[in-house]
C-alpha cells in the first residue's frame, strides 16, 4: 500500500512535546547544566565536567545525611506496612461503621505537610506538649529540641501517624475484594485465622502492597517539610536528611553547581533503589 | 458418610420470622440419605444456597434443627461439621502447589505427613491431578482449579457430605460434560453423599438419584427426575423441567367431560370425584406425549402456527382453542399445514386443581 507523507501529523504531537518540555525536560536539563559548570556571575561561568559530582559523592556530611536518609525509611517501613495491615485487619467489613472508621482513618492525610510538622512540634514539646509531657512524667527524659534519640522518636512517630492511614486503606481494599468464598472454603478446610491470613489476605493483598512499600519509600525517601518544621534538622545534625541538607546547600549556602549535581544524585538513587523494590517484589510475587 | 436430616427448618436472613413473603426458607422438611446424590433444582434466589449454606453451618438457620446421623449439629461451627464444599468460582490458596492445595485440610487437621501424602496421592490419581501436583495452583486453567476444589473436600476420609453450589458455572460446555461424567464415577465409587445445588435442570436430572425442586424458598417436589419429569406435583414444576415446559390448559367439568376452548377429553369418575367446587382445573401433557392424527381415536383440532427446529426434531408451536400448546415432532415426520388432528394420550394427560396435581386421565 501507498503510504502518504504528511508532515502536518506533528502538529497533533506537538502539543504533547510542548508539555513534556515544560513539565519535565526543561527543568531537569536546568538541573544538569548547573550541575556541569561553575557559575560565579551571570557572565562568568566556566564547564568543569564532573567536578560537583565527585565533591558530592566525597562529602563526608552527604554521606551522613544519606545513611541517616536510609535508616529513617528502613524504620518507617519497618513499621508503618504492619501496622497498616494490621489496622485493616482489625477495622469493620461492611456498614455505616466501615465508612465511619475509614473517614476517621483517612483525616490526617488530608493536612498539609508543614501542618503536621507544627502540630508535632507542638504535641510533643517537653513542657507543654501532651506527647512529650506524658513521657517526661513518665520518668524518661524526653527533649526533641536537644536529645536526637527524642528527636527521632518524635520524627518517626510523626511519619506514622501520617502515613500508617495510607498503608491501612491500601490494604482494606485489597481485603475487601476477597470474595466470600475463600473465608468459607477456608473454614470448611479447618484453616487457622493465621493460616488465612497467611494464605489467603496475604497473597491477595500482594499487589497494594506493593504499591504502598513504593509509595511509602519514596514519600519517606523525601521527607523534607515536617522534619523541618519540627526540628529543622538537629539537634546538631541528627534529624538532617538528605532533602534537608540539599536545600542548605542550594537555598542556605547558594552552591548551585554542588546542589544541582547533588540533585541528580539524589533522584538516580530513587528511581534505582524503587526499581529494585519492585523487581523484588515482582520476583516474589511470580514464584 | 451420613444421613442428613433437616427437621422443619426456617430461615430468615433479617431475624425477622413473622412475616412469610421475607424468609428466604418457609419451612423445609428434608431427610438426605446415605451416598446417594441429591440435586437442587431452582430458578435464582430460590433459597437453594441458602439451604446449603445452612447445611454446612456457613449460614446458622433461625429455627429448626440439622441432623447429621441423628446428633444436632445446628451449633457447630463449619469445621466442626465434616462437610465438603465447592463453590461457583474455583477457589484456591494462590501461593501454594496443586499438592499443597490439597493437603491443606488435612494439614489443619494436624494428620500424619505420610498419610497425607498418602491421600494427597490418591485423590490426585482419582481426580486426573498426578502431572499437576508440583504446579503452582494459581496458573491452572478453571477445570483444573474446580477440580482442585473438589480434591480438598475429597481427600478428607471423614466428611459426611459434599455440597456443590453450581460448581459449573466457569466451565467450558465440553469440559462440563466431562466433569459431571467424572463426579457420577467418583460418587458410585466412593458412595458419596452428594447435594448438589443448579439451576440447569439437565444438569439436575443426569447427575442426580433425587432431585428436589425449589421455588421461593419452599419444596415443590422431591423425588427421582422421572418422577418429576413424568408426574410434576406442581403446576410449577411441570413448567420448570422440561425445554419446552408441560403444556397447561384452562379446563372446567361439565359431568364426564373436561371442556377447554377448542375441544373436550373424557373425565373419569375416579377422578371426577376428586375435584371440588369452585377449584381452577388445568389439562397438562408433556410436548412429546401430543401425538398427531392417530386413527380411531378422539381427535382434537389444532391450528399449526410455526414449526420451531431443534437440532434432533421439531417443535411445532399450535393453537388449541385460545391456548398455545407446544408438540414435538420427530424430524423426519411430516405435517400437514394449517389445521391437524392431536390426540391426549389418557396416561400421560394430568389434571391439576388449584395447581396441584390430583390424577391423570387413564385413572
Amino acid at each position: 500500500m501507498h503510504k502518504t507523507q504528511d508532515n502536518r501529523a506533528w502538529f497533533l504531537i506537538l502539543p504533547v512535546v510542548l508539555l513534556v518540555a515544560f513539565s519535565a525536560v526543561i527543568p531537569l536539563m536546568t538541573v544538569v547544566n548547573y550541575s556541569v559548570q561553575d557559575i560565579f556571575g551571570p557572565g562568568q561561568r566556566y564547564l568543569i565536567g564532573l567536578e560537583w559530582f565527585r565533591e558530592t559523592l566525597r562529602d563526608p556530611e552527604v554521606h551522613r545525611a544519606f545513611l541517616r536518609q536510609i535508616a529513617f525509611s528502613g524504620i518507617v517501613l519497618a513499621i508503618e506496612i504492619p501496622l497498616g495491615v494490621l489496622v485493616a485487619l482489625a477495622l469493620p467489613r461492611a456498614g455505616w461503621k466501615s465508612s465511619l472508621a475509614i473517614v476517621v482513618l483517612a483525616l490526617p492525610l488530608l493536612i498539609p505537610f508543614n501542618v503536621v510538622g507544627t502540630i508535632w512540634q507542638l504535641y510533643a514539646r517537653p513542657e507543654i506538649g501532651f506527647f512529650g509531657r506524658v513521657i517526661n512524667d513518665l520518668g524518661i527524659g524526653f527533649n526533641y529540641t536537644a536529645d536526637p534519640v527524642s528527636a527521632w522518636v518524635t520524627i518517626v512517630a510523626m511519619d506514622v501517624w501520617h502515613w500508617t492511614p495510607l498503608v491501612a486503606l491500601l490494604a482494606f481494599a485489597g481485603l475487601r475484594s476477597i470474595p466470600d468464598a475463600y473465608y468459607q472454603a477456608a473454614r470448611i478446610d479447618g484453616a487457622s485465622r493465621v493460616a488465612i491470613f497467611r494464605y489467603i489476605e496475604l497473597p491477595k493483598m500482594r499487589s497494594v502492597l506493593t504499591i504502598a512499600v513504593l509509595l511509602r519509600f519514596m514519600d519517606s525517601f523525601m521527607i523534607y517539610a515536617e522534619p523541618f518544621v519540627v526540628t529543622g534538622g538537629g539537634p546538631g545534625s541528627s534529624t538532617t536528611f538528605l532533602s534537608i541538607r540539599l536545600v542548605n546547600m542550594a537555598v542556605g549556602q547558594f552552591d548551585l553547581g554542588p546542589a544541582a549535581a547533588f540533585s541528580l544524585i539524589y533522584f538516580l538513587v530513587i528511581l534505582l533503589v524503587s526499581y529494585v523494590f519492585y523487581t523484588i517484589l515482582q520476583r516474589i510475587s511470580a514464584q | 458418610m451420613a444421613q442428613i436430616v433437616i427437621d422443619s427448618l426456617r430461615h430468615s436472613y433479617d431475624g425477622n420470622l413473622s412475616d412469610p413473603n421475607g424468609l428466604a426458607l418457609k419451612q423445609i422438611d428434608l431427610t438426605w440419605e446415605d451416598g446417594r446424590a441429591y440435586a437442587l433444582l431452582g430458578p435464582s434466589g430460590c433459597g437453594k444456597s441458602s439451604m446449603l449454606n445452612i447445611i454446612s453451618g456457613l449460614v446458622r438457620q433461625s429455627t429448626g434443627r440439622i441432623l447429621f446421623d441423628g446428633t444436632d449439629v445446628s451449633d457447630l461451627p463449619t469445621e466442626k461439621r465434616n462437610i465438603a464444599q465447592v463453590f461457583q468460582f474455583p477457589v484456591l490458596y494462590d501461593t501454594m502447589t496443586v499438592e499443597q492445595n490439597l493437603a491443606f485440610p488435612l494439614k489443619n487437621r494436624r494428620l500424619p505427613a505420610d498419610e497425607i501424602r498418602r491421600r494427597v496421592a490418591d485423590v490426585a490419581e482419582m481426580l486426573e491431578l498426578g502431572p499437576l501436583l508440583k504446579k503452582r495452583a494459581a496458573g491452572l486453567g478453571a477445570a483444573e482449579k474446580q477440580k482442585i476444589s473438589l480434591g480438598r473436600g475429597l481427600v478428607r476420609s471423614d466428611v459426611a457430605a459434599v455440597l456443590f453450589d453450581e460448581p459449573l458455572t466457569v466451565i467450558d460446555p465440553h469440559v462440563k460434560f466431562e466433569l459431571r461424567r467424572k463426579l457420577k464415577l467418583l460418587h458410585e465409587e466412593l458412595g458419596l453423599t452428594l447435594i448438589y445445588v443448579t439451576h440447569d435442570q439437565s444438569e439436575a436430572l443426569t447427575l442426580a438419584d433425587e432431585v428436589v425442586l425449589m421455588a421461593e424458598g419452599e419444596v415443590m417436589q422431591a423425588g427421582t427426575p422421572e418422577e418429576l419429569y413424568e408426574r410434576p406435583s406442581h403446576t410449577f414444576v411441570g413448567n420448570f423441567i422440561g425445554s419446552p415446559g408441560m403444556n397447561f390448559i384452562p379446563c372446567r367439568a361439565e359431568g364426564e367431560r373436561l371442556v377447554f376452548s377448542g375441544g373436550s377429553l373424557p373425565l373419569p369418575p375416579a377422578l371426577s370425584r376428586k375435584i371440588e367446587r369452585g377449584q381452577s382445573l388445568k389439562v397438562a401433557i408433556r410436548p412429546q406425549h401430543l401425538r398427531h392424527c392417530q386413527p380411531r381415536t378422539e381427535q382434537i383440532t389444532a391450528q399449526l402456527v410455526e414449526l420451531l427446529p431443534r437440532g434432533d426434531s421439531y417443535v411445532a408451536d399450535l393453537r388449541i382453542g385460545e391456548t398455545a400448546v407446544a408438540m414435538r415432532i420427530p424430524d423426519d415426520a411430516e405435517l400437514p399445514s394449517g389445521e391437524l388432528g392431536v390426540t391426549f394420550a389418557p396416561k400421560h394427560t394430568l389434571l391439576y386443581a388449584d395447581d396441584r396435581l390430583i390424577g391423570d386421565l387413564d385413572a
